[in-house]
Parts: structure tokens; C-alpha cells; sequence
């Protein structure tokens, strides 16, 4: 018997009650538009998030304040304060003998305040640096200049503003030389970064930049760091650095093993294969949590199987009158089974393509770079998954239908 | 000599339900050869269907033998009496047993589909032929809901002829049918037997049975009367004629 019978015999079926089909197949439209949407904004989220660390560049190490074992985040990312960085650990790293394949390095504190210019003012976020951020990150300067180390030793009250920041602020006037107040500080724009966007989970446009010790001292009165980045010459040193800068802070510290360790060292390798791994088992949990959707959906064909079985209880009997055997039965309605969880399947796709796309466009239109991901794994293994509750739950009903003796299935009223 | 077509000894039929058996048929014993045309004829109950059944293989006996085309079918297995209904047995039924939403044309293909030495091609070679027996070759794009009852009884048969059966079974073909109808399909049995095929008629009508060239009158689940019909009625579409 060719398979393109059944599959004729489905379709009439499913077209003589349209809208009981429809609801049969509901449960499994759900399910696998529900598996494609959880699949397309996981991987959409998850690029977002390494083009974010990828933004900062790959060969830098970062420095954080507070113990924590190799897999996990310190403390102090979970926002527990924990002032055990120094700007002379910096110091320290930046000696040639100590970490010699360290090229340049900065220290990061950061604070909120109400910036002003003449009737313009605005809350305000504000990092504060050292003169080796415009080495360690990949901003670029538009106009003007980056502050200089005599000027972080100084406290000088000297800013590089962001692009969106530099227009809000100030408008048409140009920037440079402008005086305007943060905190009641009054501060002179020395620089303004180009146009960037968000990289490192910070946006550098809407962001006021001033010297590391100027923010720690007259700002936030505090003397140590949030954290610090290294920049190392080449991805090939990435570990013998880390290597250095953990051994140069410990001596620092004076910590005798890694047990005693006050601080974490990552390097954006191991944070992005972190992110990887936490948003990889992340977007499978959800999509077995979206798969629940799917067992009941299947339930439910298997409730639709069985009564079509006894409906058509005359026509197994006639099929096998005249010859039909059981596996004949059995692919029938079997195959029918699967045509419905297919067709449904593959509707679920069209629908989560669609609202993950739909997604995309608002999540864009909110300022967000968002990109449109539905991978073709994801499509496979939607429809995958429709055919094999087809099968699943279609078996029971495809037994039972070939069990039915001619004899008495010909007499059934 | 030859072989007969049909041949059963003794045989018996007992069905058990919930540990209570109720014999129905008692050490039957007749033969059909190649090309009769036999009435099974009898009261409601008293086993003519369930003869039919066995003799059909959709049933099989509780005991004695059943020899088809000489050979013992009590030992196949279901597979195998299934592959002998495709090919050697045709069946019309009282209720047409037509597949809804399905055109004659396709109803017609449905043993077709589970002969295993058919091909798909052939097709046309096959259901045309008996399209044309049955004077329906007009009617084979309509849908089965789409036809009368006398239509549904001649698409039925097509169905039971297409692959080419040395025997048929009828049973009560005509009691759904009114009498117009009905007498249409007793002149295509009689034209198919008249052209060779064995056709086996099981009806409670004695009318009906006159249409057979044999009687074989059940009562009780045992053969009473095994007659040759002395006169015969001869379908001609229009009214009868005694042979």
C-alpha cells in the first residue's frame, strides 16, 4: 500500500470537520511555535550578550574586587560592596618586570549624578577612569583629547563626554572648553568619544567620563575600585598574563595561596564561554518548559485517534474484508497521526517565526540591536518533534484499529 | 474430476461469551464447484450470515474442515486468509459499506491498494472493466454520498469484481434497495455468473434466492434442503421472466 493513500484519506478527513481539526492540532501549534520562539530570542539574546563582551575587545583580562571559584561571579557583581582593589594594584601590574605582556590598564568606579548646563540638566551616569582607558577600550575621540595620568594624580576637573550626552547637554554649542556641573563639581569637556552604541553593558554615548582619582576622591569619597581591565598584547599570552597579574596582586596583598585570594581574574574568553554556558542551558530549560505544551497537545491527538477509530470502525472492517492486513491498519492510521501532528508543526513554525520576528522589530525599535536568529536546527528539530508525538501518540490508537475483527467490526451499528 | 471450488465436512461453528457457548452451525457438509450460482437461504438466526463469514474467511469454524480451491484454510494464518480475500473473494453487503468522501473511482480501487503483485499504473486496466459490468464508467469522478442506493449496490460490486475473484459473496444485496433497483442488481449477478464467476447469495427471501441456480435452505444452523431451482427467475431490468 503506497504511503500517498493515507495521506489522501487524512486530508479529507481533516477537511470534512475543518474546526475540529483546528482544535486537535492547537495543542501542537502552541508547542512548537512555543519551542521556536523560546529557541529564536534565547539565541538572539545570547548573541547580544557576546557582542556586547566582544564590543570590549577580546584580548583583555578583567579585575574584580572579592574571592570566587573559577565557574562563578565574585560577590561584588551581585552588587556587595567589596573594597579590596586598589589603584595601586594597577600600579603595580603596569611595572614592566611584573606583567610584561600588559600594554595598557584602567581602573573603573562609577556613579549617578545631575549634570548641568546653563538650563539643561539631566541625571547623569559617570564612570570614572584612568588615563589608560582610551588604550584599553576601543572608544575613539571625535573631538578634543583623553585626560593624561597628571591629570588623574591631580584630580583635575576635566571630562570626555559620550555623543548623545555632548548633544543633550549641550545642544548646538560645541563642547570643548565648556564648563558644565556634575554634582556641583564643575567640570571643563576636554573630549567627546565617537558615536558607538552599547559595548560592555554600558552605552559610552550617554555616558560622562572623568579622572579615576577626581571620581574616587571629590565624588564618591572612596578609595578603592569597582573593578579593573587589563589590555595584554596578544590573545596567544592570555593565560601567562593572568598568570602575572594574579601572582603581582597576591604579593601586593600579601596573600601566600590562592585560597587567601581577595580578588577574581577573567579574561573575555572565559566570561563568553560562561555566558555560552548559562545562556545555552538557559534557552533549553525553557524550551522543554514550552515542550510541556507539546505532551498535552499530543494527548490530545491521541484522545482524536481513538474516536476516529470507533467512528470508522465499519470501514477497518470492510479494509480488511477486503484484504487489508494489520500492519496495513496499523501504517494507516498511524500515518494519519502523523500528517495532523505535521501539518501542525509546521503551522507552529510559520506562527514562531513570525512572532519572533515581530519580536526583532519592536525589540530594534527600542533601541536595542536585536538580531533576527531562527536556525535551521531549530526548525528541524521542531519538525522533528511534531512527527515523532505522531508516532508516540498515534501507536496506541493504530493498534487498537488493527486489532478489530472484520466480522464484527462489518455488523457494528 | 475437479477440484470443487468450495468444500466443507462437518463443520461447526459454537461462539463463547463470557464462558456461555451458543453453537449456531452443526456438522454442515456440501461442496460448490467453479461457476455455480448458490442461494444460502434462511430464517433470521439461523446461521446463514455466519455461514457466509466462514465460508468468506472473515470467521473461522469451531470445527471440521473447509477446503478452498482444495486446500485446508483452517491452518492459515490471518495474513494469509487476508491475502486470499483480495485475490480470490469479492464481498457486496447488505449496507453497500461505501468509503464516505471518496469518489467511485477510488472506492473501486480499494482492494487494489493491498495487492501487493499490483502496480499503481494498472490501475485503469483493472477498474474500468468493472466500472463498465456494472454500467457506472459515467459516474466514477461522483462521490459515493453523491449516489443513489441502486448506484451504491453497483459501485459495490465493481469494487468486489475489480480483482478479477473466483468467487462472490452477497449478502442480502438487495434489502436495502427498492424493488427497481434491487432487480437491477440481480440481473449484473446473474449477467457476471452467466459469464462464469461463482456468486454465493445469502438472503431470508424466497424471491430473491429463486434468482439462484441452487438453493441451499438452512434452519436452525443445519442445511434442510439442497435443491436445484426448477423455476428459475431471470432479472431482466424491466420485470421478471420465469425460466
Amino acid at each position: 500500500m503506497k504511503l500517498s493513500s493515507p495521506i489522501k484519506i487524512s486530508y479529507k478527513n481533516l477537511m470534512a470537520a475543518k474546526f475540529r481539526s483546528f482544535l486537535t492540532i492547537l495543542g501542537i501549534i502552541i508547542g512548537i511555535a512555543s519551542v521556536i520562539i523560546v529557541m529564536a530570542i534565547g539565541a538572539s539574546a545570547q548573541q547580544l550578550i557576546i557582542d556586547q563582551v566582544n564590543g570590549m575587545g577580546t584580548n583583555l583580562i578583567g579585575i574584580l574586587p572579592g574571592a570566587s571559584d573559577e565557574e562563578g561571579p565574585p560577590a561584588s557583581v551581585m552588587g556587595v560592596v567589596t573594597t579590596t582593589l586598589k589603584t595601586s594594584d594597577l600600579d603595580a601590574i603596569m611595572i614592566k618586570k611584573n606583567v610584561p605582556n600588559a600594554i595598557a590598564a584602567s581602573g573603573y568606579v562609577s556613579g549617578i549624578a545631575t549634570a548641568e548646563y546653563k538650563s539643561t540638566s539631566s541625571q547623569s551616569n559617570f564612570q570614572g577612569v584612568s588615563a589608560g582607558f582610551i588604550d584599553v577600550e576601543n572608544n575613539k575621540l571625535q573631538a578634543g583629547r583623553f585626560f593624561t595620568n597628571e591629570e588623574d594624580d591631580g584630580v583635575a576637573r576635566v571630562a570626555v563626554i559620550g555623543s548623545k550626552k555632548a548633544a543633550d547637554l549641550f545642544g548646538s554649542d560645541d563642547p570643548i572648553g565648556k564648563v558644565f556641573s556634575l554634582k556641583d563639581t564643575n567640570f571643563v569637556v576636554i573630549g567627546i568619544f565617537e558615536k558607538k552604541g552599547s559595548s560592555g553593558f554600558s552605552n559610552v554615548d550617554e555616558m560622562i567620563f572623568i579622572p579615576l582619582q577626581t571620581a574616587q576622591k571629590i565624588m564618591l569619597g572612596i578609595n578603592y575600585l569597582n573593578f579593573a581591565r587589563v589590555k595584554i598584547d596578544s590573545f596567544e599570552n592570555m593565560d601567562r598574563a593572568a598568570a602575572d597579574i594574579k601572582y603581582t596582586i597576591r604579593m601586593k596583598h600579601n596573600i601566600k595561596t590562592s585560597a587567601g585570594d581577595d580578588f577574581s581574574v577573567r579574561n573575555t574568553a572565559q566570561a563568553l564561554e560562561m555566558i555560552n554556558k548559562i545562556t545555552n542551558v538557559l534557552k533549553y530549560f525553557l524550551a522543554g518548559i514550552a515542550g510541556i505544551s507539546l505532551l498535552v497537545g499530543g494527548i490530545g491527538i491521541m484522545n482524536i485517534m481513538l474516536i476516529s477509530v470507533n467512528q470508522r470502525i465499519r470501514e477497518v472492517g470492510l479494509r480488511k474484508a477486503v484484504g487489508a492486513r494489520t500492519r496495513h491498519i496499523i501504517v494507516q492510521f498511524l500515518a494519519e497521526s502523523v500528517f495532523i501532528t505535521l501539518v501542525g508543526g509546521i503551522i507552529g513554525i510559520i506562527v514562531g517565526i513570525l512572532v519572533s520576528f515581530l519580536a526583532s522589530v519592536i525589540i530594534n525599535y527600542l533601541g536595542y540591536s536585536w538580531q533576527f536568529l531562527v536556525s535551521l536546527s531549530s526548525i528541524i528539530i521542531g519538525t522533528s518533534i511534531s512527527v515523532l508525538i505522531g508516532i508516540i501518540f498515534g501507536i496506541y490508537p493504530a493498534r487498537k484499529a488493527s486489532q478489530i475483527s472484520p466480522m464484527e467490526a462489518l455488523r457494528y451499528e | 474430476m475437479s477440484i470443487p471450488l468450495i468444500k466443507v465436512e462437518n463443520l461447526c461453528k459454537t461462539y463463547e461469551n463470557e464462558g456461555v457457548e451458543t453453537p449456531v452451525l452443526h456438522e454442515m457438509n456440501f461442496e460448490i464447484e467453479k461457476g455455480e450460482f448458490v442461494s444460502i437461504m434462511g430464517p433470521s438466526g439461523s446461521g446463514k450470515s455466519t455461514l457466509m463469514q466462514i465460508l468468506g474467511m472473515l470467521d473461522r469454524p469451531s470445527c471440521g474442515t473447509y477446503l478452498f480451491e482444495g486446500k485446508d484454510i483452517t491452518k492459515f494464518s490471518d495474513d494469509e486468509l487476508a491475502k486470499i480475500r483480495n485475490k480470490k473473494i469479492g464481498f457486496v453487503f447488505q449496507s453497500f459499506n461505501l468509503l464516505p468522501r471518496t469518489s467511485v473511482y477510488e472506492n473501486i480501487e480499494l482492494p487494489l491498494l493491498y495487492d501487493s503483485d499490483h502496480l499503481e499504473k494498472h490501475n485503469d486496466e483493472k477498474i474500468l472493466p468493472a466500472l463498465k459490468a456494472v454500467d457506472m464508467e459515467h459516474r466514477a469522478t461522483y462521490l459515493s454520498n453523491q449516489l443513489s442506493g441502486g448506484e451504491k449496490q453497483r459501485v459495490a460490486i465493481a469494487r468486489a469484481l475489480v480483482n478479477e475473484p473466483e468467487i462472490i459473496f452477497a449478502d442480502e444485496p438487495t434489502g436495502n434497495l427498492d424493488s427497481k433497483s434491487g432487480l437491477a442488481v440481480m440481473k449484473i449477478l446473474q449477467d457476471l455468473n452467466n459469464h462464469g464467476h461463482t456468486i454465493i447469495l445469502v438472503t431470508h427471501e424466497t424471491y430473491t434466492a429463486q434468482h439462484a441456480k441452487r438453493i441451499l435452505q438452512i434452519r436452525d444452523g443445519k442445511i434442510i434442503a439442497d435443491v436445484k431451482v426448477e423455476k428459475r427467475l431471470i432479472a431482466d431490468g424491466e420485470g421478471e421472466l420465469l425460466k
